[in-house]
């Protein structure tokens, strides 16, 4: 199979629903001319023009805002905010009116809407361009959160999110755009809300997603030439939550280990588990271990970024920590 | 402009409407049989009649969380409004919006709004839509003159103007932002010099005479219409009732509310329709005693309505 990076899926999974469906269109910050900031949708304004690639003034609120308008009279909008650090700038719109307004209107309209982010620390970029804000998004009924891992998932997820009737916050990763996987010319979905299990294992379940799923292969990697077993499930949907996958796996090797890049407190992996042990705590057979972002503001030096957010080392430690 | 009796009995029946509706549910909140808020239009029923009147039943609106007479206005039905309001199955959002969520899209009411401005980023979306799918229809969308002070307002002007969205934003300066007057809160005085620094053309109208409404809104609606983009209007109005069913109108004084009632815009438009010979006050007694029947019904069939099953919780969430 042909091997393309995660941008390129993206941009493919944007082109592809753009030809398919002419009330697709696409608004964000220097996405047109630009090409994104991180280079998703190259080449797209220059194919599809003006009015379904549009440049929007740096107004985060109303770009949120305007593309829900959009979407409940016809269209089918892909709103870019360029860093998941610029989400508190929009989520009025994003928690008061995109997640409410279909039930508050008593299930009376649909929303077709993406938000496109990216998330996460790595290119030394401090406190106000690295963050991992996923938590702040499952606690709102009423969107579905994507986090992809891979460039096969990133396209399938991507064209799943934009056919979805629902508001989609899809968050991808800063550094996963340059990654590369296989990717199948033909068309294929990956649906939203299932969890996939990236690799097979019987003594440990490791349960991440977005970047972490890559170190925790690297780390089961390393623990298999020790004899240790791991299973790495890429929850892959973070709302709605795929806990099905998850109990299925921890009822086999019964030890989870939860891999995350957001802040400890209060983060995804709380949630995450908590609902093991609401689902499966009579087949835990040790406490579960959380591998976490540090609950600090994301530091700027390399050297402190690194020690903010989990490494293979510590996902190692912790596996075996979880076994003894 | 020209107006037909037909035209004249709409708007005054219309506006009786609200005037009525709101002085009910100002009666059901005295009386514990409306839970929750409820911010009143009465007083300021020129401004939406007037605005509303003027677009096609395909043209959108959005609103505010002082939304029901932009509801009545945009062809709303007395009873599933009022439905609404108590939380009731029968309601326009099946109980589950309530006074500050009344919507009907099927009618173009693309919602009240709980967020002061809250709604101005869906009409602005609702305008880039229009003219994506090359349509020929336009948004009203209203909001208080506290909303110009946030940071959405803003944001969405200057974009709606960027692009020339048909668009008519329609300011209703009714002087309080709940109880912080636009002196002791805006810097600019005249809110129409706001739109100077979106090189919007911008005008106030006296929002208690439903003609002059008429006449301004009009006259933007078509300029909208003709792909020119948007304008922003002030209309100067008054709500009689204070913010909500709490609020002692401590910030005002009752000589105020004295001077505004003298320009009740439901007398106004009654006194001019027999000026001009288009109403006799047999015929105007008529149509308010019509409207008091209406909504007695509507109240009627609210409270006989049952309030959603218990299953409904976690219904209309997701498609």
């Amino acid at each position: 199979m042909r091997i393309i990076t995660y941008r390129q899926a993206l941009n493919e999974a944007l082109d592809e629903e753009m030809a398919r469906d002419e009330r697709v269109f696409l608004l964000g910050e220097d996405i047109a001319i630009y090409g994104g900031a991180y280079g998703v949708t190259a080449g797209l304004w220059q194919k599809y023009g003006d009015q379904r690639v549009i440049d929007t003034p740096i107004s985060e609120n109303a770009i949120v805002g305007v593309a829900l308008g959009a979407a409940i009279t016809g269209m089918r909008p892909v709103a870019e905010i360029m860093y998941i650090d610029f989400i508190g700038l929009c989520m009025d719109q994003l928690n008061n009116q995109v997640a409410k307004i279909r039930y508050m209107f008593g299930g009376k309209c649909t929303v077709p809407l993406v938000i496109r982010t990216e998330g996460g620390a790595g290119r030394s970029l401090g406190a106000h361009h690295s963050q991992s804000l996923e938590a702040w998004l499952i606690h709102i009924p009423g969107i579905k959160v994507v986090m992809p891992s891979t460039p096969y998932d990133a396209k399938g997820l991507l064209k799943s999110a934009i056919r979805d009737d629902n508001p989609v916050v899809f968050i991808e990763h800063k550094m996963l755009y340059n990654t590369k996987g296989e990717v199948p010319e033909e068309e294929y979905l990956v649906p939203i809300g299932v969890a996939d299990i990236k690799r097979e294992g019987k003594d440990v379940t490791i349960v991440t997603y977005s970047r972490m799923v890559l170190f925790s292969l690297e780390a089961a990697e390393i623990l298999e030439k020790e004899g240790i077993s791991v299973e790495v499930v890429d929850l892959r949907t973070l709302l709605p939550m795929d806990i099905e996958t998850v109990v299925k796996s921890v009822k086999k090797t019964n030890r989870v280990v939860i891999v995350e890049e957001d802040c400890k407190t209060g983060g995804t992996g709380a949630e995450i588990g908590m609902q093991i042990i609401e689902n499966a705590f009579d087949y835990l057979d040790a406490p579960i271990i959380r591998v976490a972002g540090a609950d600090v503001p994301m530091p700027k030096s390399p050297v402190l970024e690194k020690l903010a957010i989990p490494d293979v080392e510590r996902i190692c430690k912790a596996v075996k920590e979880v076994l003894k | 402009m020209e107006i037909t009796k037909e035209l004249a009995i709409k708007l005054l029946k219309q506006m009786m409407q609200i005037r009525q509706f709101e002085d009910m549910i100002m009666e059901l909140l005295a009386k514990n049989i409306a839970e929750g808020g409820s911010h009143l239009y009465a007083g300021m029923e020129a401004v939406a009649v007037g605005a509303i009147s003027v677009i096609n039943p395909d043209d959108y609106i959005t609103s505010t969380h002082r939304g029901h007479g932009h509801a009545i206005a945009k062809d709303g039905d007395l009873k599933a409004l009022m439905a609404e309001i108590l939380g009731k199955k029968t309601g326009v959002c099946k109980g589950k919006g309530g006074s500050l969520h009344l919507a009907d899209l099927s009618k173009g009411n693309l919602g009240a709004n709980g967020i002061v401005g809250g709604g101005i980023g869906i009409a602005t979306g609702a305008g880039l839509s229009i003219k994506l799918q090359k349509q020929n229809k336009v948004v009203l969308c209203f909001f208080g003159d506290g909303a110009t002070n946030n940071g959405i307002f803003f944001e969405c002007l200057n974009m709606a103007s960027l692009w020339k969205l048909p668009v008519v934003y329609i300011c209703e300066n009714n002087k309080y932002a709940m109880s912080v007057s636009v002196e002791r809160s805006h810097a600019v005085k005249d809110l129409t010099k706001k739109a100077l620094a979106f090189d919007m053309p911008a005008e106030s109208v006296d929002g208690q005479d439903v003609l002059a409404v008429r006449e301004v809104v009009g006259k933007w609606v078509n300029y909208a219409r003709q792909g020119n983009g948007p304008s922003f209007i002030v209309a100067n109005t008054y709500r009689y009732y204070g913010h909500s069913r709490s609020d002692p109108r401590v910030y005002r004084t009752r000589e105020e509310e004295k001077f505004w009632r003298e320009r009740d815009p439901i007398i106004i438009f009654s006194n001019k329709m027999k000026e001009m010979g288009i109403l006799t006050e047999e015929e105007i007694n008529l149509i308010e005693e019509e409207v008091r029947k209406e909504i007695e019904e509507a109240v009627d069939f609210a409270i006989k309505s049952p309030y959603p099953e218990p299953e409904e919780l976690y219904t209309d969430l997701y498609v």
